[in-house]
C-alpha cells in the first residue's frame, strides 16, 4: 500500500467520523483545501521523476475525486437530517380552527326572491320596483278597484289620511310600468307590501314578487305552463302536483288560485297548499293604462315570498322573519 | 258562507258524497273550507215525556220527574231545570248514554233519589252555545225516537269561502243553483205561493233617495203573535247556518234571507209613525241599534225612517225603537233593493259587519224582493199567524240594475284560454248557467240570468265556461317564442346584489325589519324631522314610516343583545321616506350597524372592539364594489343628531352624500340602555346607481416601481385628508400612489403634534425612474408638505 492510498483511507475515515457539516468542512479543507494535503501533493508533482509523474498525478486526481464525492454524499446526508428536524419542529395541530373572519347570511326572504327571480328571468322577464307609498290610484282603481268594492275589504289597507296609503300589493308596480311602456312587456315586481293585519299567520308587512306578461299570443294555457314549471323549478320536484282553481281578483279575467300538494300530517297524505294567485289580465285595467285590449293579451300572477320561503326552508314561524334573531339569521349563510 | 247540507239537498240532491260535493265546489272557484259535522258526538239520547212530576227532593232545588222513553217502563229521573213540567216532550240522555265531551249517563242517587237518566238541553248536546233550560220539543213526537233522527242531525256544515264576486252564493237557492250548473242535477226552487191580502191595511212608503234604493216591497201584517217561538226545524236551519233564533217573525226574516239570499227587516208597526220614508240621514241625527249601539248618523247614510226619525240604516242594522219582540202584535216587512255603492264602507265606518250588509255590499238580485216577500208571508202567517195586508211596492226600474246583453266571439275565448273549443259545447255551457244565449255562427249573444250580477262582460263568460269546463281541462302550453323585453333595469339591481354579498363575506347578515317604526324612536333618531304618519296603524309600536333604517336596525340589535349576542354585524336594505318641502321622497339605502368585536372570538387574533375605522373600511369597501371613482371622493365631518359629533362622517361626490356613518349618539343609547358602542352607515342607493362606470382597461407598466417612506411631525389639528390633497394638488406624473401606514402620537413627540407616517409609490410607464427624479420629486413633497401643513421631518 502506498502512503497515497494510505492518505486517501484516513482521509475517508475522517468524513466518515464527522459529527457535524463544521467538521466535514474542517476535513475538507485539510484535504482538499488550498494548503491541504492532496493539494499540496499536487504542487510538488514537479519534484518527481518524469516517468512517475503521470501516475501520480492520476492517482492523486483519483483521491481527490474521490473524497469530493464522499464529502458531498456526507454533506447530503447532513441537509436531510437537518431538514427532518426543521420539519418536526415546524409540525402544527392542524386540527386547531382557523384564523377567520365569520360569514355573515343573506334573509331568506332575499334568497327567495332571487331563487324566483333567476327563473323567471331566464324567460326574459325584468324586474321592476315602485313606491312603497302609493296613491289609490295605482293600487286600487287602475286595478279595477274602485273605492266601494268589496274586495278593497279584503285588503286592509294602511292609509295615511291624505289620499295616499301603503300598496297592499305590487300590482301597482304593473300599473306604473304599463303606462310607461309599450308591449310586448314581461317583468315581475319584488318588493315589500302591507296588510293591516297582525296575527301568528299574518304580519302587517310581507314580500310579494308579481308579475306581468302582455303580448299578442298569450293565452291561459301559456300562463298554466309558465307557472307550473316555476313552481316544479322552484321546488325542485318534475313530480310536484300543481292544481288551479277558479278564484276571483278585480284585475284579472278569468283568474285562479295555485294549489301545491305538500305532505300533510300524516304519512302517505297529500294538502292543498295555496300558494300563488293569477289570471289574465282584465280588459279594464288595460283600459287604464291605453292598452289596446283587442290587439294585445297578458297574464299577471303574484306570490307570497314568506309563505315560499316557509315551504322551501320548512320555516314553521312567520315572525321569525322579521324578528331578526342572529340565530335564525346565521342559518341561512 | 255556511250551509247545511241536507238543506242544499232538499233543493239539488245531486248522486254524490259529500267530499265529492266539496271537490267539484272547490274547483268551481266556491272554495270549502271546511266540512264539519252538524251535531257533536252523542249517542243513546232519545225523545221523551214527562208524564208526571211527582215532588222535589228533600232541598227543594230539584224535580222528581216520571219520564216515558218508550221503552214502556217508566223511569224517574231528577232535573233541575226551571221550564219542566208535566205533559212536556224532551230529550233523554238514557243510563248508558255518553254526551259530548265525553260525559257517560249512569244511574245515580240524588238527594235521595234515585235518578235513571238525564234531562238535556241543548248546550249539553253541543246544539247550543247557552241555553235556558232543557229541550222542549212539540207535543206530537213520540217517545223513544233517537234524537239524531228527529233533529235529522246527520248533517255535515259546509263553510264556502266565497269570493267578493259570487254573491249569487250567498243564499241555499244560489248554491243550489251553482250545484245544478256543476253536477247538471236538476234543482227543486221554491215555489211560494202568491198570499193575497186578508186585511187592506197598507202602511204608506215614500223613497226619497232613489239612486241609494231603486225598490222598496213592504206589506203589514197584523194579528200576529210575536212571543211565538219559530219551530224547532227552522231553528236548527238558522243554527246550522250559524244564526241565533231570537223569535219567529226575526228567525223568518233571516231565515228567508238564508234560504233566498233577500236580506229582510221586520219593524213593530204599532211604534211606527205615518209612514215609510227612505232617506239620507240629516247631519246630527242618530240612532240606536238593535245590538245597543248608538250611532251618530251622516249625510251620506242612507236609513228607513218614519214620520218622526231614523228606524234603521238601511240594508245593515234595525233600530231598537221599532224592534218586534214578545209584544208585538202587527210588523211590517221589508224587503228592498239597495244600491251597492250607497251602503259601501257604511257598516265598516260603525264597526258593523252584518249578514245584511255583507249581501247587499255585494249585490243582491232586484227581483228576489217580490218573492222573498211572499216566501216571508207564507211563514209568518203558518208560525205566528196574522192577517197580511196587500203589498206596497215603490220603485225606479231605471235605476235597477239591468242585464245587458253580451256579446261573445268563439274564436276569443279559444284564444284567450288557449283551448279547442266548439261553439256549440260554448253554449251548452251557457245554458247550464241559465243565460239564454242567440247563436250567429261563430258569435254568441248572451243575457246572463238576473241574479248573476257578476256576468257583464266578454271575459266574464270566458272565465265561466273555463269554470264549467274545468281548469284542469286548460293544456300546459310552452310559448313558441319570446320576445325578449331590453329596456327592463335589470342592471340597476346588480350592484346592489354584489354589495350585499360583499356584507355577507365580511361577516355580516341580512335583516329585514318593519318599514313603520313608533313615533319615539323617530323622534329620538331624527328630531327635527315630522315623521309621515299611519291613519289606521296597528300599535304605537308601528305607527310612522320611518325617515332611516337605523332605528330598526339598532332595536334588531338590542333584540340580540337580549339573548347574550355581544357581536353583531347586520345590514338592511330598504326605502327611508322622508318629508321634504318637494314632497315625500322614498329613498332605497343600504344600511349597516356593527359592535362587539371586530373578529369572532378565536385562538389566533388578540380581541379588538370594532371602532370608527372599522366601519369606515366597510363603506369604503361597498364603494368600490359599486365601483365608484373613490379619488373624486370627499369626505368630511358630518353633523347629524343620531350619530358622536367627533365621530360622523359623510361621503359627498360632488354634491351629492353617497354615504353617511359614525358612532351611535351617547345619548341614544343611554336612552336606549345600550351599554356597547354601536357604529351605523346609510348609503345612498339612489345616487350610488346613477354612477356606475364599466371598469376601463388601463396598460401595465414594465418597470419597476420605487418605494419611499416619509414621516412627517405636524399639528395634531391636521387631518390626513389635508396632507393627501396637497400632495394630490402637484399633479405628479409618476406619483402612483400615497398611502398612510402609521399615525403616532406620545413618547418622542411633542404635546401637541403627531407623526403620520406615508408610503409613496412612484412609477413611470414607459422607462426606469432615476434615483435623481426620485430624490427631486420627494424633495419637492416635503417642501408643499412644510409650506402647506407645517410639517416637519421627523429626525
Amino acid at each position: 500500500m502506498t502512503d497515497l492510498d494510505s492518505l486517501e483511507a484516513a482521509a475517508l475515515g475522517e468524513i466518515q467520523t464527522a459529527q457535524d457539516a463544521d467538521a466535514l468542512d474542517a476535513v475538507r479543507v485539510r484535504y482538499l483545501g488550498k494548503k491541504g494535503v492532496l493539494t499540496e501533493r499536487l504542487k510538488t508533482l514537479g519534484t518527481l521523476p518524469s516517468d512517475e509523474r503521470p501516475s501520480a498525478g492520476q492517482q492523486i486526481n483519483r483521491i481527490k475525486s474521490s473524497l469530493q464525492q464522499a464529502i458531498a454524499e456526507k454533506k447530503s446526508g447532513f441537509e436531510q437530517s437537518d431538514l427532518q428536524h426543521r420539519l418536526g419542529r415546524e409540525a402544527l395541530d392542524v386540527t386547531l380552527p382557523g384564523r377567520r373572519q365569520d360569514l355573515g347570511s343573506l334573509h331568506p326572504v332575499t334568497h327567495t326572491r332571487i331563487r324566483i327571480r333567476e327563473y323567471f328571468e331566464r324567460f326574459g322577464f325584468s324586474v321592476e320596483e315602485g313606491p312603497e307609498v302609493e296613491d289609490e290610484f295605482h293600487n286600487f282603481e287602475a286595478l279595477n278597484i274602485p273605492a266601494h268594492h268589496p274586495a278593497r275589504a279584503m285588503h286592509d289597507t294602511f292609509y295615511f289620511g291624505d289620499g295616499m296609503l301603503l300598496r297592499t300589493h305590487t300590482s301597482s308596480v304593473q300599473i306604473r310600468y304599463m303606462q310607461h311602456n309599450s308591449p310586448p312587456l314581461r317583468i315581475i315586481a319584488p318588493g315589500r307590501v302591507y296588510r293591516c293585519d297582525s296575527d301568528p299567520t299574518h304580519s302587517p308587512m310581507f314580500h310579494q314578487v308579481e308579475g306581468l306578461l302582455v303580448d299578442e299570443h298569450t293565452s291561459f294555457a301559456h300562463l298554466k305552463s309558465m307557472l307550473v314549471k316555476f313552481l316544479q323549478t322552484f321546488f325542485e320536484d318534475e313530480a310536484l302536483q300543481v292544481r288551479f282553481r277558479p278564484s276571483y281578483f278585480p284585475f284579472t279575467e278569468p283568474s285562479a288560485e295555485i294549489d301545491v300538494a305538500i305532505p300533510g300530517s300524516e304519512p302517505g297524505n297529500l294538502r292543498w297548499l295555496e300558494i300563488l294567485g293569477c289570471g289574465m289580465v282584465h280588459p279594464a285595467v288595460f283600459e287604464q293604462v291605453g292598452i289596446d285590449a283587442k290587439r294585445y293579451r297578458g297574464y299577471a300572477f303574484g306570490m307570497g315570498v314568506e309563505r315560499l320561503a316557509m315551504l322551501r326552508y320548512q320555516i314553521d314561524d312567520l315572525r321569525l322573519f322579521f324578528e331578526n334573531d342572529l340565530r335564525f339569521l346565521k342559518q341561512f349563510a | 258562507m255556511q250551509v247545511s247540507e241536507r238543506w242544499l239537498r232538499e233543493w239539488v240532491d245531486p248522486s254524490t258524497d259529500t267530499q265529492h260535493l266539496a271537490e267539484v265546489l272547490t274547483m268551481a272557484g266556491l272554495e270549502v273550507d271546511s266540512l264539519s259535522p252538524a251535531a257533536p258526538a252523542f249517542s243513546n239520547v232519545v225523545t221523551a215525556k214527562i208524564t208526571a212530576l211527582d215532588s222535589h227532593t228533600e232541598d227543594g232545588k230539584y224535580h222528581v220527574c216520571q219520564v216515558d222513553d218508550g221503552s214502556g217502563e217508566p223511569l224517574t229521573v231528577v232535573c233541575a231545570a226551571g221550564n219542566v213540567r208535566a205533559g212536556m216532550m224532551t230529550a233523554l240522555a238514557r243510563v248508558g248514554a255518553r254526551l259530548p265531551g265525553g260525559t257517560d249517563i249512569e244511574a245515580k242517587t240524588l238527594h235521595g233519589v234515585e235518578s235513571t237518566g238525564m234531562l238535556c238541553s241543548f248546550a249539553e248536546l253541543g246544539l247550543a252555545e247557552a241555553s235556558e233550560g232543557i229541550i222542549e220539543l212539540p207535543e206530537a213526537c213520540d217517545p223513544g225516537t233517537d234524537l239524531h233522527e228527529y233533529l235529522k242531525l246527520d248533517d255535515t256544515i259546509i263553510d264556502i269561502d266565497l269570493t267578493p264576486n259570487r254573491a249569487d252564493c250567498l243564499s241555499v237557492q244560489g248554491l243550489a243553483r251553482e250545484v245544478s250548473a256543476l253536477l247538471e242535477s236538476p234543482i227543486d226552487e221554491v215555489t211560494s205561493p202568491t198570499i193575497e191580502a186578508s186585511t187592506d191595511t197598507v202602511f204608506p212608503v215614500s223613497i226619497k233617495a232613489p239612486e241609494a234604493c231603486a225598490r222598496y216591497v213592504g206589506r203589514a201584517i197584523t194579528g200576529v203573535a210575536g212571543d211565538t217561538a219559530s219551530p224547532l226545524w227552522m231553528q236548527e236551519k238558522l243554527r246550522r247556518s250559524g244564526l241565533r233564533a231570537v223569535n219567529a217573525v226575526t228567525d223568518i226574516t233571516n231565515y228567508v234571507m238564508l234560504e233566498l239570499g233577500q236580506p229582510m227587516h221586520a219593524f213593530d208597526l204599532d211604534k211606527l209613525d205615518s209612514g215609510i220614508v227612505v232617506r239620507f240621514a240629516r247631519a246630527s241625527e242618530s240612532l240606536h241599534l238593535l245590538n245597543g249601539q248608538e250611532v251618530a248618523l251622516s249625510a251620506d247614510e242612507l236609513v228607513i225612517a218614519d214620520a218622526e226619525s231614523p228606524l234603521a240604516l238601511a240594508g245593515i242594522m234595525g233600530g231598537e225603537r221599532s224592534c218586534v219582540g214578545d209584544q208585538t202584535h202587527a210588523v211590517f216587512l221589508e224587503a228592498a233593493w239597495f244600491h251597492p255603492r250607497a251602503l259601501a264602507g257604511i257598516a265598516r265606518r260603525h264597526g258593523l259587519h252584518t249578514d245584511s250588509s255583507h249581501r247587499f255590499e255585494r249585490g243582491v238580485d232586484p227581483d228576489l224582493a217580490h218573492l222573498a216577500m211572499q216566501r216571508a208571508t207564507q211563514l209568518i202567517l203558518e208560525i205566528a199567524g196574522g192577517e197580511a195586508g196587500p203589498v206596497v211596492c215603490e220603485e225606479d226600474i231605471a235605476r235597477l240594475p239591468q242585464t245587458a246583453e253580451i256579446e261573445l266571439e268563439c274564436s276569443r275565448a279559444k284564444d284567450l284560454l288557449g283551448i279547442e273549443l266548439s261553439a256549440d259545447e260554448i253554449e251548452k255551457l251557457l245554458v247550464r248557467l241559465q243565460c239564454q244565449v242567440q247563436r250567429s255562427g261563430e258569435r254568441l249573444h248572451v243575457v246572463p240570468p238576473g241574479f248573476r250580477t257578476d256576468l257583464a262582460i266578454e271575459a266574464d263568460l270566458i272565465e265561466e265556461i273555463a269554470r264549467l269546463k274545468g281548469y284542469e281541462a286548460i293544456p300546459l302550453t310552452y310559448e313558441e317564442s319570446i320576445s325578449l323585453d331590453t329596456r327592463g333595469q335589470v342592471a340597476h339591481t346588480r350592484p346592489f346584489e354584489s354589495m350585499k354579498q360583499a356584507l355577507v363575506g365580511s361577516g355580516y347578515s341580512e335583516i329585514i325589519s318593519f318599514s313603520f317604526v313608533s313615533q319615539e324612536m323617530e323622534a329620538l333618531f331624527n328630531p327635527e324631522h315630522q315623521a309621515k304618519a299611519l291613519e289606521n296603524p296597528i300599535s304605537q309600536e308601528l305607527s310612522v314610516m320611518r325617515s332611516s333604517l337605523w332605528p330598526g336596525l339598532v332595536q334588531a340589535a338590542m333584540h340580540n343583545f337580549n339573548r347574550q349576542q355581544e357581536r353583531i354585524r347586520f345590514f338592511e336594505h330598504g326605502l327611508q321616506f322622508c318629508q321634504t318641502p318637494e314632497g315625500l321622497l322614498q329613498r332605497p339605502v343600504l344600511a349597516g350597524l356593527i359592535c362587539g368585536n371586530c373578529e369572532p372570538e378565536q385562538w389566533g387574533a388578540a380581541p379588538r372592539e370594532v371602532d370608527f375605522y372599522d366601519l369606515k373600511g366597510d363603506v369604503e369597501r361597498l364603494l368600490e364594489v359599486a365601483r365608484l371613482p373613490q379619488d373624486e371622493f370627499r369626505v368630511s365631518p358630518l353633523e347629524e343628531p343620531a350619530l358622536h359629533p367627533g365621530q360622523a362622517a359623510k361621503i359627498l361626490h360632488g354634491d351629492a352624500m353617497l354615504a353617511r356613518f359614525g358612532a351611535l349618539h351617547p345619548h341614544i343609547q343611554t336612552v336606549l340602555e345600550i351599554s356597547q358602542t354601536v357604529y351605523l352607515f346609510e348609503l345612498q342607493l339612489g345616487e350610488i346607481s346613477q354612477r356606475l362606470p364599466e371598469p376601463v382597461f388601463r396598460s401595465l407598466s414594465k418597470y419597476p416601481l420605487i418605494r419611499r417612506d416619509l414621516t412627517l411631525i405636524v399639528d395634531e389639528a391636521v387631518s390626513a385628508a389635508e396632507i393627501c390633497s396637497n400632495i394630490e394638488q402637484m399633479q405628479i406624473p409618476i406619483l402612483q400612489h400615497v398611502g398612510i401606514f402609521s399615525v403616532y402620537t406620545g413618547k418622542g413627540i411633542k404635546k401637541g403634534k403627531k407623526s403620520i407616517s406615508l408610503g409613496l409609490i412612484l412609477q413611470e410607464f414607459s422607462r426606469t425612474l432615476t434615483d435623481k427624479e426620485v430624490e427631486q420629486t420627494i424633495t419637492s413633497i416635503v417642501s408643499q408638505l412644510e409650506h402647506q401643513v407645517g410639517a416637519g421631518m421627523r429626525s
